[in-house]
């Protein structure tokens, strides 16, 4: 059986019903919040779900084996669509990105139309396309936004394959090697830190300050920023939690870790995400769960501009990752 | 299976409070003072922790300070050394007590 018919399968099981957790919307409620649009400053884009990993905790199912491309037609109509909108940030995921080889076309045609733009990338496929892509990304100054989720060996490898430490380790040398990650360099090198399993993330500030210890003692590297997302019971990662029995323990520890202060700062709140066949979704974690922003299919050509401030969001209750302690941006 | 340690028991640790709440308010207070950022950052606290509840062979606290460890950040190789250190002092301190028992085997024998 195909991994995304399995993924599916397991999905509308009983293992994978949740009785006692309070849908999203109703703690919304109970809290008096609305979860609606601000000003849209991002625009994320996500290329396909082509990966050369099968990470444990991809929401996406992104692998190998995945065929959903953008192509040159929509990344057109998106390119039109930054022009006519001018976003703030503008946010290339996948999937792995440098797998499609369309990126250095879609960094030349977007970094013009903004002043941030972000490659997340998980190393390894970065270090596949090194020679394709470094010179593009270091002209345009294109933020990098890598994958690093343990400073450990064996729960990154765990979690993201077999020799992924060790080639992220030696990605991020030759990235420090060209200025990314260093003082005055203006090449922005950030880290992504999820957790190895089924428990939620460090606190940010302390954890980011032991990277940057640990990481420059051991291996003499620098970077900028780290950022720490819990996992979000979607995709593959749902998938471990039930067959780990871990499904129930894990949405229990994310409803109990619900900020309601946190509400006010999430991503989809200011964002918008066009996905590799030009839909639109108020997030990537929607766009995994198919629910088109608005609750209808609208192509970015449709968008004469961005969504509406007030606009309410699709939620569901995967969203209570999001919305946990510090929350997720 | 019936058996003194159940895992649904321990979230029902401030239960402790209903016939005794002045004691349990002091106590628990008094924990969560102690395991706040401090002089140790919370992630040394846990990771002392853990070492301490493989010393008292506590299953409640081997199962917090395990989670509470992985949610501070520490890894396995971290939390592995630490119950190897419990395991050293604990062995250490069978082993210098053999001292005594060659002094008392000592004075005993000719």
């Amino acid at each position: 059986m195909p991994e995304q018919a399995k993924i599916t399968e397991m999905q509308k099981s009983p293992q994978a019903r949740t009785s006692d957790i309070a849908p999203f919307k109703s703690m919304l409620a109970q809290h008096d919040l609305k979860l609606e649009r601000q000003n849209t400053a991002t625009l994320q884009i996500n290329m396909g779900f082509l990966c050369n990993q099968t990470c444990r905790h991809c929401h996406l199912n992104a692998g190998p084996g995945r065929t959903e491309n953008m192509d040159a037609r929509t990344l057109k109509a998106v390119v039109d669509y930054a022009q006519r909108c001018r976003f703030e940030t503008i946010d290339i995921t996948g999937g792995a990105p440098e797998l499609n080889p369309l990126l250095p076309d879609l960094i030349q045609q977007i970094s013009p139309l903004t002043p941030r733009s972000m490659l997340r990338s998980n190393l390894s496929a970065l270090n596949q396309q090194m020679n394709r892509l470094l010179d593009v990304l270091t002209y345009h100054r294109v933020v990098i936004v890598a994958s690093f989720p343990s400073l450990n060996l064996s729960q990154t490898d765990a979690q993201r394959g077999e020799g992924i430490f060790e080639e992220s380790i030696a990605v991020l040398k030759k990235l420090n090697a060209v200025g990314y990650g260093c003082d005055g360099s203006g090449l922005e090198l950030n880290l992504v830190s999820n957790p190895t399993g089924a428990f939620m993330p460090p606190d940010q500030e302390q954890v980011e300050k032991r990277y940057h210890q640990i990481l420059a003692q051991k291996w003499g590297l620098t970077f900028n920023h780290l950022f720490n997302f819990a996992n979000v019971p979607l995709g593959r990662f749902k998938q471990w939690l039930i067959q780990t029995g871990n499904y129930e323990a894990y949405l229990q520890k994310l409803v109990a870790s619900f900020n309601p202060c946190a509400v006010e700062g999430l991503m989809c709140r200011s964002q918008v995400s066009v996905s590799w066949d030009g839909y639109l979704y108020d997030c990537d974690f929607n766009l995994a769960r198919g629910l088109y922003m608005c609750g209808r299919k609208i192509h970015v050509s449709e968008m004469s501009g961005p969504p509406e401030p007030g606009t309410p969001i699709v939620s569901a209750d995967h969203c209570y990752t999001c919305a946990a302690g510090s929350g997720f941006t | 299976m019936e058996t003194y340690y159940k895992p649904e028991d321990l979230p029902r640790f401030e239960e402790i409070g209903k016939d005794a709440p002045e004691l349990a308010r002091k106590f628990f207070d008094y924990y969560n003072a102690v395991f706040a950022d401090g002089e140790l950052s919370e992630r040394e606290k846990a990771l002392i922790a853990l070492a301490v509840a493989h010393t008292v062979q506590c299953p409640y606290c081997i199962d917090a300070y395990t989670q509470a460890c992985l949610e501070k950040g520490s890894n396995l190789a971290e939390m592995t050394e630490a119950v190897h250190v419990v395991t050293a002092i604990r062995g250490g301190a069978s082993l210098v007590h053999g001292v005594q028992m060659r002094n008392i085997a000592d004075k005993l024998s000719m």
